[in-house]
């Protein structure tokens, strides 16, 4: 009885002690949200709290189904975005009905709490060259209406597809664009800079607006609704650590959109790291001890070539690097444990075997972001999801090579060792298989590499890898940041591909 | 060299038969009714053009093809009630195109059924054979297929079927992918080493000089039926049918030419 009761202990203690777990904060992939999630860390750390931090997760979907299903604690999100983009709402007018009544919905439908909001509001900007302004007397969204049919437009995706974004400002201002053009955040404001487009979508507290000396158009109708930033807190987080959360409040209503504009463009013009800019925000607002770092250092850091860039973050390259060789190596693994019996058993009985084949190819037709954010709810965030994904990403080539290459094997030889006395299985082992060995191999090769490229995804759901500074180098268009996980990808592309290349000679038959 | 253990006692030699076997693949009828008869140490060639069902005959002895109809005997056994795989361990087989495993070396291949049946002197038997072929197994052994000729490799071919000491070797058109010269040595190699092997042999070529000069008895093969079987010297003089008479005329063997 007492040795019951003594592993009944043993197995509640690690219960009680999840409240000491770490808070895991998070962010969506732009500056301004590294920048909070970075504050709300820091913040969090100097109450002693102790933090795990998954920086730019995929999008609103990711790091909202993140959030929901617990796999994070806490990230920074916008009252707009949660009214129209997650509970699918219509627009309401003032900033206050807007957060209560997200409030309320996000804790009666998915048990997770809005904090108060830090003070500021970040709304959509629809922003014109300052010569463009001039010359067509623009200075509100009615004034662009009005001349539309000669502007062309570059929008993020994801603002052409919301009904917050060029759907419902075309209704609101009866506007139609000459021409519409999808563009990614890190090269709408070049290619408006560069008058390759004549107006984009950005968001009021960018940083970028300033350096490009944008002229932002007033939505004198009232269009876009009150986006107030604010911290987006898990039901776990409230009803386990309730210190964290009173930490976190900390910081509502501390922030106003002047002071988040100069943060920002400390992150996305200057290039200091948000943790700096973080430290330097919490340090200004008293919310941490320490005196504000000075603007030289950032300077500093703006200076540094490429080459000290990579030596400066040698180690950082280097442990993100490694974490890109486990994800490749562990998926590609487990996919060959997977595809190579199946593409063998899909060989014996061939007569369903295309058809399997091809719904495996299926598979690998899947946008990356689509299927990480389906296996969130499953699996959460991180390098589980980031490894199931990569291996149904790499079975196709294998398995579709592994049949191909034992269907295929020298006909010839196949049949006499069949009448010299081979059984079935000897045949296979002794001699399909060893034929077959190079192309399975090439099959091999090609997913790794594929896996490679891949694998740069896995860092949109907190796993990491060489995709880490490529999102947020495309994020605050810090092109030495993007290079940092984008050029030793390709060279660990290519050495994987020449590593395996080797392997596949030395197995060819025939070959001593 | 002892090349004593490539001799069977004569009590050894198997006999084979065909009893009324039919074989059709689909609409195609493969096979008609057909009866052979091979005594034991007999090397009998099958003779026909494509589609006459002479390989298909040939594989109906080790099971290759299963008949539909009717019995294949290997000395007096009903082979369908024989596993087929140890069935084909125990005859030898030569494909037109030599079907060596291109990813072992020499030596490896000609060990191949000697391993299947776990002998353990494989190395030593292996050799054997392919001095008995008339490859030297110090210089050809270590070789890959693809470095040796087509010649070559038709000879590592016969040596890996000779290797176990088969009491019944089948060759299909063993010759018919070499050039003229090559396929004349080899053919004097064949009629060498029939003297010095005792396995029942069977045949299979569309060359009736080939069969003429290799079997002991001749099977004219056309549309799936044996139009006539006997010994060659018979055949030229009393050809059975119209067509062995066409056959042997296209061939310009006539009475004299064959003695």
């Amino acid at each position: 009885m007492f040795s019951l009761m003594f592993a009944l202990g043993l197995l509640v203690q690690p219960v009680q002690r999840t409240s000491t777990r770490p808070v895991i904060v998070a962010s969506k992939p732009f500056g301004e949200s590294y920048v909070l999630a970075e504050m709300f860390s820091q913040l969090l750390e100097a109450h002693g709290v102790r933090v795990d931090r998954r920086p730019g997760l995929g999008a609103t979907e990711i790091a909202f189904r993140a959030l929901r299903s617990g796999a994070i604690d806490v990230y920074p999100e916008y009252t707009g975005t949660g009214l129209l983009a997650i509970l699918g709402e219509p627009p309401l007018g003032d900033a206050a009905s807007v957060y209560r009544r997200v409030s309320t919905e996000f804790h009666k439908r998915f048990g997770v709490r809005w904090l108060a909001p830090l003070g500021f509001q970040n709304s959509y900007a629809i922003a014109v060259r300052r010569s463009t302004a001039d010359s067509l007397h623009l200075a509100t969204l009615s004034d662009l209406a009005r001349v539309s049919a000669t502007i062309r437009a570059g929008l993020t995706p994801d603002f052409i597809g919301r009904s917050d974004g060029l759907p419902g400002l075309q209704r609101a201002y009866n506007l139609r664009f000459r021409d519409v053009r999808a563009l990614g955040p890190a090269v709408k404001y070049q290619a408006l800079a560069a008058g390759q487009v004549d107006v984009i979508d950005g968001y009021s507290t960018d940083g970028l607006i300033a350096r490009y000396d944008l002229v932002v158009l007033t939505d004198d109708r009232h269009f876009f609704p009150p986006y107030e930033a604010a911290a987006l807190v898990s039901g776990r987080l409230v009803s386990e650590n309730s210190e964290a959360v009173l930490a976190l409040s900390e910081l509502s209503g501390r922030l106003d959109a002047a002071g988040m504009r100069a943060l920002n463009r400390r992150v996305e013009v200057d290039g200091t790291p948000a943790n700096v800019v973080a430290r330097d925000a919490l340090a200004s607002l008293g919310l941490i001890a320490g005196a504000p770092t000075a603007n030289v250092a950032s300077l500093l850091v703006t200076r540094e070539t490429l080459g000290g860039y990579f030596v400066a973050q040698r180690s950082t390259i280097a442990r993100l690097t490694a974490r890109h060789v486990e994800l490749v190596t562990v998926s590609l693994l487990v996919a060959i444990i997977i595809a190579l019996p199946l593409g063998v058993l899909l060989e014996r009985v061939s007569n369903r075997a295309e058809t399997v084949i091809r719904a495996v190819g299926v598979l690998q037709t899947l946008p990356g972001i689509a299927l990480l954010a389906f296996m969130i709810p499953l699996l959460g965030i991180g390098v589980v999801p980031a490894l199931v994904a990569l291996v149904l990403y790499s079975l196709y080539p294998i398995i579709r090579n592994t049949f191909t290459g034992v269907r295929d094997a020298d006909p010839s030889a196949v049949a006499a060792a069949r009448a010299l006395g081979m059984t079935d299985a000897q045949v296979l082992r002794h001699v399909r298989l060893p034929l077959a060995a190079p192309v399975i191999m090439a099959g091999v090769r090609t997913a790794a590499v594929i896996d490679v490229g891949t694998a740069t995804l896995a860092a949109f759901i907190g796993a990491g890898g060489l995709g880490e500074p490529i999102v947020a180098g495309l994020a605050l268009s810090d092109t030495r940041m993007i290079l940092s996980g984008a050029i030793p990808a390709a060279l660990l592309a290519i050495v994987v591909d020449g590593g395996l290349a080797l392997v596949e000679r030395r197995i060819r038959p025939g070959q001593g | 060299m002892n090349l004593q253990p490539m001799f069977s006692p004569l009590q050894d030699q198997f006999a084979l038969a065909a009893e009324h076997v039919s074989k059709r693949f689909g609409a195609v009828v493969g096979l008609d009714d057909v009866s052979l008869d091979v005594s034991p140490g007999a090397c009998i060639a099958l003779v026909g053009e494509s589609g006459s069902g002479k390989s298909t005959l040939l594989r109906c002895f080790n099971r290759l093809v299963d008949p539909d109809s009717g019995a294949v005997r290997v000395d007096g056994a009903d082979i369908a009630a024989v596993d087929p795989v140890q069935l084909r361990r125990r005859i030898g087989y030569v494909p037109q195109d030599g079907g060596l495993l291109p990813h072992w070396r020499v030596q490896r291949n000609v060990e191949l059924v000697l391993r299947l049946n776990g002998n353990d002197r494989a190395a030593e038997r292996a050799e054997s054979a392919l001095s008995l072929v008339g490859l030297d197994p110090s210089r050809f052994g270590d070789r890959w297929p693809r470095e040796l000729s087509g010649g070559q490799r038709q000879r590592v071919a016969i040596a890996r079927a000779l290797a176990a000491e088969p009491d019944v070797l089948l060759l299909d058109e063993p010759f018919g992918a070499l050039d003229a010269i090559t396929r004349s040595e080899l053919q004097d190699a064949f009629i060498a080493l029939r003297a010095r092997i005792r396995a029942t042999t069977v045949l299979v070529t569309h060359d009736l000089h080939e069969a003429m000069l290799l079997a002991t008895n001749i099977a004219v093969m056309h549309r799936g039926r044996i139009e006539q079987c006997a010994s060659p010297e018979e055949l030229v003089r009393a050809p059975a049918t119209e067509y062995v008479g066409t056959l042997l005329r296209r061939a310009r063997v006539t009475h004299s030419a064959s003695a």
